[in-house]
């Protein structure tokens, strides 16, 4: 039996820089393909010689897996240098993910704050393909600044294909036209139907705070508000112990988990 | 069929003679330690320790028994989960490749009924997960266990209260109970697994008789002599409960955050990576070592780490030793051992920490 420590070599067949900071690569298999992922789980990338971070996944099909990359550290930023045809290692898909398909005719309401909308984009092309299944898809976006936003050039197309799409920013700049303000007072143009609506929401932790404050207020429930959570990851596969948050081991038990079982820990301070 | 041994000379040599590496307790640098025995005549005849919060020293003993000490400083996880292992090696645009090596033949001699539960415990953290490690899986079943059921709690000693007790309840191919006398100690010796009762019929043993019932009179009696206890009630309920108490900074005074608890531990099994490079910069290699919650590094995310009081540190350790671990892995990560009592150098004693976050009254 194979160790669920050792990395399989990806190569990387597409680099698109999305932003000054964040780089998505698609990444092809060299040898045996890692196993099909689901929306909202993560692989462990190893960029060689400098270590391996946890990165969500963006989407890709028939085996290629998409990640957006945001520079942060020394391993992400040995990622994000990654050229076309240079090789990483994936280890994955690990976690549980964000429960899509939701039930027929559901509303979908994805809230993403800055780098948060990598892992709601596979949910987001999900949605979009199969559009029919749902009622209305809501996509609000909010990032720092217009330069922060991710796959902006895909925004149009989204709204053709039939999704809700608003965009906030904290800080406009001279070109930006748009809204300016925190991505939860997005909520205040909208109706949402308490009965129907699941909410997928990533971003830094108080912005999903206060986007879950928001949806509760507008009595959507706390299990059908899915969050993804964030916390230090060495192994992926519940043996490091990094990763805890209270009961939780986020690689096993999340990153996505509902509401209901966020709430408590969220709001203890350094837990 | 339990039978009687006068001596452990031959149970040890049988062990070697079965290519086993035999690990037991022996006596070295003022402690009774775990390393490779060579023969029983290692073993820590007539020495004892007197255990206190920070505190831990050998004593002579009146008579001649083995394991009439309660737990050292390390535990049966550094063989197990060994504290540094290489993951996989690399050279740059090949496969990484895992070390290719045969587990190592461990037959571990004199591992308590504490430290049995605290490898059940390893068990169904790293051998039974989603993911299990092969590694582990691998060194452990390769390895024989010769238990030794508790005649001689020890001060810092609470495994009754912690839901163990002194008689090793399962996981053994073979267990001890070792008889004292004035001069002389014996040892009823029965099986557990089939292996255990292979090398058992390879000894020259007698028959148990009479000291079957006085090998479980002492086993028995020695659950009355445990030196402290965790405080009554659900814990995993108190620890929920108690993530605010003012009792937290209280612990933090005196905690120095210096991971010696959770290296003592048993159970904990927490561990980081540390990639390596040669000086070609083409060769890379992956580690494991173990880590520790007490260290702020843990849990460091992009932009800090997420505990940075020793507060959160010490709260984060103690909560999921008696709380959170039941919803992680279905039971307690703390097994009674006490050796985080003893080896603290400011002598800070969980049971006391516990009692006195059950006094206090829940602000609301």
């Amino acid at each position: 039996m194979k160790s669920a420590m050792m990395p399989q070599p990806y190569r990387v067949t597409a680099r698109r820089e999305e932003t000054a900071d964040t780089v998505t690569l698609d990444l092809a298999p060299l040898a045996a393909p890692l196993p099909p992922y689901a929306p909202g789980q993560f692989t462990m990338v190893y960029a060689f010689g400098v270590g391996e971070v946890p990165i969500s996944i963006s989407g890709g099909e028939n085996g290629v897996i998409t990640h957006t990359v945001r520079s942060v550290g020394a391993v992400t930023r040995a990622v994000c240098a990654a050229r076309v045809g240079d090789t990483l290692g994936l280890r994955g898909p690990f976690g549980a993910g964000w429960g899509v398909p939701a039930p027929f005719g559901a509303d979908l309401v994805l809230v993403a704050g800055g780098i948060g909308l990598a892992p709601l984009r596979p949910v987001l092309d999900h949605a979009l393909r199969e559009r029919d299944r749902y009622r209305h898809v809501l996509l609000l976006i909010g990032a720092r600044t217009p330069g922060d936003l991710l796959y902006s050039s895909d925004h149009a197309a989204w709204a053709r294909a039939g999704a809700d799409v608003r965009v906030t920013v904290d800080r406009a700049d001279r070109s930006w036209t748009g809204r300016v303000g925190l991505v939860t007072a997005l909520f205040d143009e909208l109706w949402l139907d308490p009965g129907r609506t699941t909410a997928y929401v990533c971003g830094p932790e108080l912005m999903m705070r206060f986007t879950a404050d928001a949806l509760r207020a507008r009595g959507i429930p706390e299990p059908a508000i899915r969050v993804s959570l964030e916390r230090n990851m060495r192994c992926g596969v519940g043996w490091c112990g990094h990763c805890q948050l209270g009961p939780l081991l986020l690689c096993r038990d999340g990153p996505v988990v509902g509401y209901d079982h966020a709430a408590p820990l969220l709001t203890v301070k350094e837990l | 069929m339990a039978a009687l041994l006068t001596s452990l000379d031959s149970l040890v040599a049988a062990l070697r003679a079965d290519r086993r590496q035999v690990i037991g307790p022996t006596v070295r640098d003022g402690a009774i330690v775990l390393a490779e025995l060579d023969s029983a005549r290692q073993l820590p005849y007539g020495w004892g320790v007197r255990v206190a919060p920070g505190g831990y020293r050998l004593r002579e003993r009146a008579d001649r028994a083995a394991f009439g000490h309660s737990a050292g400083p390390q535990s049966w996880k550094a063989y197990l989960h060994p504290p540094r292992t290489e993951l996989w090696s690399t050279r740059r645009g090949e496969s990484p490749a895992e070390p290719d090596e045969p587990p190592p033949r461990y037959a571990f001699l004199g591992v308590r009924p504490c430290d049995l539960r605290a490898i059940g415990v390893l068990d169904r953290v790293l051998g039974q997960g989603k993911y299990p490690s092969v590694r582990y899986a691998a060194r452990r079943a390769a390895t024989f266990i010769v238990a030794v059921n508790c005649t001689e709690p020890g001060e810092a000693c609470f495994c009754v209260s912690a839901g163990g007790g002194p008689k090793a309840a399962a996981g053994y191919d073979l267990v001890l109970t070792e008889l004292i006398g004035a001069d002389t100690v014996r040892y009823v010796v029965e099986a557990g697994s089939e292996k255990g009762e292979r090398l058992l019929s390879t000894l020259d043993t007698y028959p148990a008789d009479a000291a079957t019932a006085e090998a479980s009179a002492a086993v028995d009696a020695a659950a009355g002599r445990m030196g402290r206890a965790l405080p009554p009630g659900d814990l995993r309920a108190l620890i929920a409960e108690k993530r605010d108490a003012a009792h937290w900074d209280d612990v933090a005074s005196r905690c120095l955050s210096c991971a010696n608890c959770t290296m003592v531990c048993p159970t904990c099994f927490c561990t980081t990576v540390e990639d390596t490079t040669d000086l070609t910069g083409e060769v890379a290699g992956r580690w494991q070592r173990w880590d520790s919650c007490f260290d702020p590094d843990f849990s460091y995310l992009h932009g800090g780490a997420v505990r940075t009081s020793t507060r959160s540190r010490y709260r984060q350790w103690l909560s999921h030793k008696v709380g959170t671990w039941h919803d992680q892995f279905g039971e307690a990560g703390c097994v009674g051992c006490g050796r985080c009592v003893a080896w603290c150098p400011v002598g800070i004693d969980l049971t006391a920490e516990l009692a006195a976050l059950a006094s206090e009254e829940t602000a609301s």
